[in-house]
């Protein structure tokens, strides 16, 4: 971690955060989706965060059909392939907060109940259980003032900071993106391709550990390229 | 301060666990400790040895130490009434109609009492008190004079409870600061958080750490199990819920047209008079045949374990009611498949046809049987793939990170976002 002052007037060290997330039971359980489109309507809008990102800090296998868990219900609760695809199409940046967010995902499901002679049922141990998660967000001490200062490290850095730094962000920040794409902003324009590339990333269908990787060959060879 | 001796021992433990999982984890343990540096907090529960729950706080425990954290283990005792009235909660809670007299509820709640007055003051000074299933839930109501946080740790699938014995027992567990189950269907309407977190194993126990082709065969060879025939293992306790009738079942079926052995491996948990039973009519349903390998083995037989597992073709658990399924977790991470009944926790272990497959019934068992010890290179790498899905999911440091956040989420409030130590 090189000290060497920033060139750029606007640009600060980049505070790397580090977080850790637990999930909680709501008590709402869907056995249908009537059930299901009224349970999204009353949970807290927590739930609708941790069902689209909370999910990537809890175990899971790392080749998930559908990338919320929404969509992996229609699809292995309610065994409804359409409704999992329309799901899993629904992308939280496109909306300004997370209540727009619920209100899309409700009228997908309106939607298909209305396309529906009757209401799919899931079967008694498949139950849709709401959750929300509590985060709890802690210093790791490392500070970078130059964007090539961080390169070395991005490999090294914890999943919690990778879901911190590039998914936590997109809802923390105005321009819903994540905080690298944020940070090299400060400079101007000179790594303005760099967040170009970050901001191609779909970070839907992998997991942090893959997206750790995927952000770690982003600096590396837009770096390499730049030398 | 801390014994320079027992510090040393800690540390070295740290590097042990560092060297499977990976430094960086716990550089992110100990910055989520830090605000939990001196705690004291106090896990109770009612089985030193014996069944998983004991097995987790065997190294949860000191790993907290480890941390900065004053942790200790209490257990409690009880006599023979005491543990039937218990069993009965458990197999209530998994769904059973158990009638659980009078008689019984009251050596439950006289037991709690007295084991309240030997650990009063523990109990009353901790910061964190984690109580362990529904044997020591009632201690809570004892404390009057309580200071820290009281959280019931709930191992079991209570996801439909008997009724009647869940009314009883949640007028103990409702006045706790929270609650934790291991899955979100197990939670129960309660009038505080109910967090969800999975159990774990622990990968450098005598259950889990490597062992060598030597000491497996050795193993093999002493319960007298053929080193050339495909062997089909399950590990659990002798209980109805684990289906061990059913996997026989399976066994017989699978065998008729594949070559293969069978080993039951079983215990029994000091908590548990039903055992007994169960195996009597397990050895009764393999009688006669020599490829049936029927054992019973002392709680401590965490090396023969070990080796039984790693001696494997498949590994089994065909409950028919589970919490998690802690052997799920132990046979994939010696990279064997799991075939698994589709219930419960180990829905979570199991994807099917990724990691294993999850099976209904005796013959949905012996399909699968027959599939991998066909396709053994589909064998191989399910192993391959279940073995790293434990790593990263269902090791104790996920689990010991996990109890951590939620410590530090009680210790600053409910809100959804607590940030420790940002400038």
């Amino acid at each position: 971690m090189n000290q060497h002052p920033s060139l750029a007037t606007n640009a600060h060290p980049f505070a790397v955060r580090d977080c850790a997330l637990i999930s909680l039971a709501t008590g709402v359980l869907a056995q249908n989706l009537r059930e299901f489109r009224d349970g999204l309507l009353k949970v807290p809008a927590g739930c609708i965060y941790h069902h689209f990102w909370g999910r990537l800090l809890r175990p899971q296998f790392d080749e998930p059909e559908y990338n919320n868990d929404f969509a992996s219900w229609a699809y292995w609760g309610l065994h409804d392939k359409p409704l999992a695809e329309r799901l899993s199409m629904v992308l939280p940046s496109d909306y300004a907060d997370l209540e727009d967010l619920r209100q899309e995902v409700v009228e997908v499901v309106e939607q298909r109940l209305d396309e529906m002679d009757t209401v799919p049922w899931a079967q008694v141990d498949q139950r849709f259980g709401f959750l929300q998660s509590q985060i709890v967000v802690f210093d790791t001490g490392m500070r970078f003032e130059q964007p090539l200062d961080l390169v070395p490290y991005v490999p090294g850095l914890s999943t919690g900071s990778i879901f911190y730094h590039f998914i936590d962000a997109r809802r923390r920040t105005e321009s819903h993106g994540d905080d690298f794409s944020s940070w090299l902003g400060t400079f101007g324009q000179e790594y303005a391709p760099l967040k170009k590339r970050l901001a191609g990333v779909d970070p839907y269908f992998s997991s942090l550990k893959e997206i750790r990787q995927i952000v770690t060959t982003i600096f590396q060879t837009f770096f390499e390229e730049k030398a | 301060m801390m014994d320079p001796m027992l510090a040393e021992a800690l540390q070295n433990m740290l590097d042990e666990y560092s060297a499977v999982t990976g430094r960086g984890v716990f550089d992110h343990l100990r910055q989520l400790a830090a605000p939990l540096r001196g705690a004291r907090v106090l896990h109770v529960n009612s089985t030193r040895e014996g069944g998983g729950v004991a097995e987790i706080l065997q190294k949860l425990v000191p790993l907290k130490q480890a941390l900065g954290v004053d942790a200790r283990w209490e257990v409690i005792s009880g006599e023979s009434e005491f543990y039937q009235c218990t069993k009965g909660f458990h197999n209530a809670l998994q769904g059973n109609r158990v009638p659980i007299s009078e008689k019984q509820l009251r050596a439950y709640e006289v037991n709690n009492v007295r084991n309240a007055e030997t650990l009063r003051s523990l109990l009353e000074e901790a910061d964190f008190v984690f109580i362990h299933d529904p044997q020591p839930a009632p201690l809570l109501a004892q404390c009057p004079n309580r200071k820290g946080k009281w959280i019931w740790r709930c191992h079991i699938d209570a996801s439909h409870p008997y009724r009647p014995v869940w009314r009883y027992l949640s007028k103990w567990v409702a006045p706790y600061d929270a609650s934790i189950f291991s899955l979100p269907e197990f939670a129960q309407p309660l009038p505080h958080s109910q967090y969800i977190i999975p159990p774990s194993i622990d990968p450098l126990s005598e259950k889990n750490r490597d062992l060598s082709t030597e000491e497996v065969a050795t193993v093999k060879q002493q319960f007298g199990i053929d080193p050339e025939l495909p062997m089909v293992l399950q590990v659990s306790r002798y209980d109805r819920f684990k289906d061990p009738l059913g996997v026989i079942e399976a066994y017989q079926k699978a065998s008729r047209v594949t070559p293969l052995q069978l080993v039951l491996a079983g215990g029994g948990a000091s908590d548990d008079p039903e055992g007994e039973a169960v195996l009597r009519e397990v050895q009764a349903a393999a009688k006669g045949d020599p490829n049936v390998h029927v054992l019973m083995l002392p709680s401590d037989a965490h090396r023969t374990i070990n080796a039984l597992q790693r001696g494997a073709d498949i590994v089994m658990q065909k409950s028919i009611k589970e919490g998690f399924g802690l052997t799920v977790a132990e046979g994939m991470w010696k990279g064997k498949p799991v075939i698994g009944g589709d219930t419960g926790g180990i829905r979570l272990q199991v994807i099917d046809h990724y990691t294993g497959f999850l099976v209904k019934t005796p013959t949905g068992a012996a399909l699968r049987i027959r599939y991998l010890l066909h396709r053994r290179d589909l064998l191989k790498e399910m192993g391959e793939r279940a073995q790293r899905f434990v790593w990263e999911n269902y090791l104790i440091t996920r689990h010991l990170r996990e109890y951590l956040t939620m410590m530090v989420a009680l210790l600053y409030g409910s809100q959804e976002r607590i940030e420790v130590g940002l400038e």
